[in-house]
């Protein structure tokens, strides 16, 4: 078994982030959901959804959350545009925080952030024309009239690689991709500064996830946008993301780059996570590799200490009572034991 | 600093279930026992020419054409392809579950020197659930919500094997242990909803188990889980299939999981397999420009190269192409291309492509040009 030095692992470079002043400030997001039973719907308790979440989002850069169905990746997403309103904590983009907006304040800061939604089949209304719903938040926001709204419109089209000619169609006469590039477009209608991708191509076909993707990174360096981009799909994520957030049971395991959460995962969450991903290689099918046992668990009753432990190959006493703290800095890790150093303590205790 | 993990996996976090799998060690050629494999061992399903039509409003449209494929006993053959392209129309057609708007129009589908396809009902039932099983996407709607796991497992097993009652009982208990999922006592009284989606997946392989069956159909079996317990139950399929030898045909889209669990590869676009090889050939030398392109599309973990994009989307079953029905969307089409259709022919060994740019009268002309980069 070879140790790493500690020296050598901590010493993450710094990076130009930590001089720059973020764009979004999350800190300690709470969404509890009550459970209410009984004749008068009295709560009984909470599914928290999403749990004492922080993390940061600078200006231009993509950062991916991934995680697993019930991490609370996509109420996190919907709480920063404000389609969820937070339990507590502090959704401070741009130096407000949105979380305590009026609905009146809110609506004006709506045309910095908007959102992509995942289905491009229920998030488009059918009985209205391409043309109509790209012009209509420019109409509703920057009081444009009909007809400069609709030029607009088209320009946009052309700019996501649809022909102007579509906006007289209907959604359904428009294949997903297409849907989708229409919902790219409307989030970029207003030329917001945010916008929150929520699984955009997860309900695509693998030809056309590549086409969006790529339309994404085009646009990004084209606007200077900033993404928040939440999947489960772990190569989505590793292609478009600077840096990755990973999330398990509505709380952050693991925050940093993407270079260095794909080489040096400190969290066993992320490193089971990469172990779990098909690569699409078949000569790495026989990789040494850890698959864990166990299901997620209920996130209305959620494991102490460590949300993790209950499957956590490394688990040891202090992680079933004790919260582990995500840690500060470039390489944010949330672990009593992360992975290097984890190692080099059980080799002491060998020794 | 892997050193720790491999003692992990070996001792703690295995799966507990049977023994180990043939120990798969890692090479980067192929392993030999599984071209021994694809040789010796005898054929279990033999498509041939497949068609199957659906009738619609506006006419019959043909969603499956000209498949033919063969599976011999333990391999695992895995049918890829986007929507669309008729992998569980083929899958539902050699079981003849199509809906009653559907019907095999030609071709032929030999199961154990039966042609499942002219078969009479009753002698498809016995065999469905008893020598040819099936393993479905979505394990909630498959499992039928008012009888309980044990009930359901025990049914196939009184019908195909005459187990008396009790038997069945015992051996849903051992089935529901061999499929990893823990408590099987207790999970045998259970209704489906009280199990998790990993669960009820696992509950699916045991009653696809229960008979024995020669061969395993699964389609898509894994794309409604999480990505870790996907990785679970890619394993429990894999280490299944190793022991008990059963020939397993597994309809995916994703080629990820196909990287991790074919013997064998058949890509399908729009109806019709466009190159069919080993899965190693497939990956490390593919020939048709689908299968470049698809390829190059998916985002891997090794690399951060930009990734290349297939224009357009796939054709409509209403509006197939004619020609080769890639040819819209194919960077290297020919005049050829547009108007006559390519067969699935062999270009080496066990490797076919349905691709003009393979055809020997079509190299003198294209000169180059139109050889796949």
């Amino acid at each position: 078994m070879t140790i790493t030095k500690p020296s050598e692992e901590q010493a993450a470079p710094s990076t130009p982030d930590e001089q720059r002043e973020p764009l979004l400030r999350v800190r300690n997001l709470k969404r509890y959901y009550p459970i209410r039973k009984g004749v008068i719907a009295r709560t009984v308790g909470h599914v928290r959804a999403v749990d004492d979440v922080s993390f940061d989002v600078y200006p231009g850069e993509t950062l991916g959350i991934v995680g697993e169905s019930g991490c609370g990746k996509s109420t996190t997403g919907r709480a920063i545009v404000r389609l969820e309103t937070p339990t507590a904590g502090s959704v401070i983009f741009d130096g407000t925080d949105i979380a305590e907006l009026s609905t009146a304040r809110m609506r004006r800061l709506r045309t910095d952030l908007q959102m992509v939604f995942q289905d491009p089949y229920s998030s488009l209304n059918p009985q209205i024309r391409i043309g109509d719903l790209l012009a209509e938040p420019l109409i509703a926001h920057h009081r444009l009239d009909r007809s400069g709204a609709h030029a607009k419109a088209a320009e946009m089209l052309k700019i996501v690689g649809l022909p102007a000619a579509y906006l007289n169609r209907y959604p359904h006469e428009l294949s997903g991709g297409q849907r989708q590039r229409v919902g790219i477009a409307r989030a970029l209608m207003l030329e917001p500064k945010l916008i929150v991708c929520d699984e955009p191509v997860s309900a695509l076909d693998v030809s056309i996830q590549a086409q969006v993707l790529n339309l994404l990174k085009d646009l990004q360096g084209e606007f200077g946008l900033t993404y928040v981009f939440i999947s489960h799909g772990l190569g989505a994520i590793k292609y478009i993301s600077d840096r990755i957030v990973v999330m398990y049971l509505g709380k952050v395991m693991e925050t940093a780059t993407t270079a260095e959460i794909f080489a040096r995962p400190r969290h066993p969450y992320t490193e089971i996570l990469l172990d779990a991903y098909p690569e699409p290689n078949p000569h790495l099918r026989d990789r040494e590799r850890i698959i864990v046992e166990g299901d997620v668990p209920d996130p209305a009753k959620p494991p102490p200490g460590c949300v993790f432990h209950t499957r956590c190959p490394y688990a040891q006493e202090i992680c079933k009572t004790d919260v582990p703290p995500l840690t500060t800095g470039v390489h944010q890790v949330a672990c009593h034991f992360p992975l290097a150093i984890e190692k080099l303590a059980t080799e002491k205790a060998v020794s | 600093m892997r050193g720790a993990r491999t003692i992990l996996t070996r001792e703690i976090v295995c799966i507990p279930f049977g023994r180990p799998s043939p120990d798969r060690t890692v090479s980067s050629s192929t392993p030999p026992w599984r071209i021994a494999l694809s040789v010796n061992a005898p054929v279990v399903l033999r498509v041939e020419n497949l068609r199957t039509e659906f009738g619609t409003d506006q006419g019959p449209v043909t969603s499956v054409d000209e498949v033919s494929f063969s599976l011999a006993a333990g391999e695992t053959l895995c049918l890829v392809g986007e929507s669309g392209s008729g992998k569980s129309v083929t899958a539902l057609s050699i079981m003849g579950l199509l809906a009653d708007n559907g019907r095999v129009v030609s071709g032929s589908v030999v199961f154990e020197d039966e042609d499942l396809v002219r078969l009479p009902e009753n002698r498809l039932r016995e065999i469905r659930g008893n020598s040819i099983a099936m393993i479905f996407q979505e394990p909630m709607t498959s499992l039928n919500p008012v009888l309980t796991i044990g009930d359901q497992l025990a049914e196939s097993m009184i019908l195909h094997l005459g187990l008396t009652k009790a038997q069945a009982r015992q051996r849903v208990i051992e089935l529901l242990d061999k499929v990893g999922i823990p408590r099987a006592p207790e999970v045998v009284d259970d209704y489906p909803h009280r199990l998790s989606g990993g669960m009820r997946q696992r509950a699916m392989i045991a009653m696809a188990l229960s008979c024995e069956p020669k061969l395993i159909i699964a389609d898509e079996p894994t794309t409604a889980l999480d990505v870790t317990i996907q990785a679970q139950i890619l394993k429990l399929m894999r280490d299944l299939s190793a022991e008990t030898g059963t020939a397993m045909i597994f309809i995916t889209h994703d080629l990820g999981v196909v990287a991790e669990m074919a013997d064998r590869v058949a890509v399908m676009y729009a109806g019709q397999v466009v190159e069919q090889a080993d899965v190693y050939t497939l990956f490390d030398e593919p020939k048709h420009p689908y299968t470049i392109a698809l390829l190059r599309s998916i985002p891997h973990l090794s690399t951060d190269e930009r990734l290349a994009s297939i224009s357009g989307s796939v054709p409509s079953l209403l509006y197939m192409p004619t020609g080769c029905r890639f040819h819209e969307r194919c960077p290297q089409a020919m005049d050829r291309c547009v108007g006559e259709r390519p067969e699935l022919l062999p270009i080496a060994g066990d490797h076919d492509v349905r691709c003009w740019l393979y055809d020997e009268a079509a190299q003198p002309q294209s000169s180059g040009a139109a050889v796949p980069a």
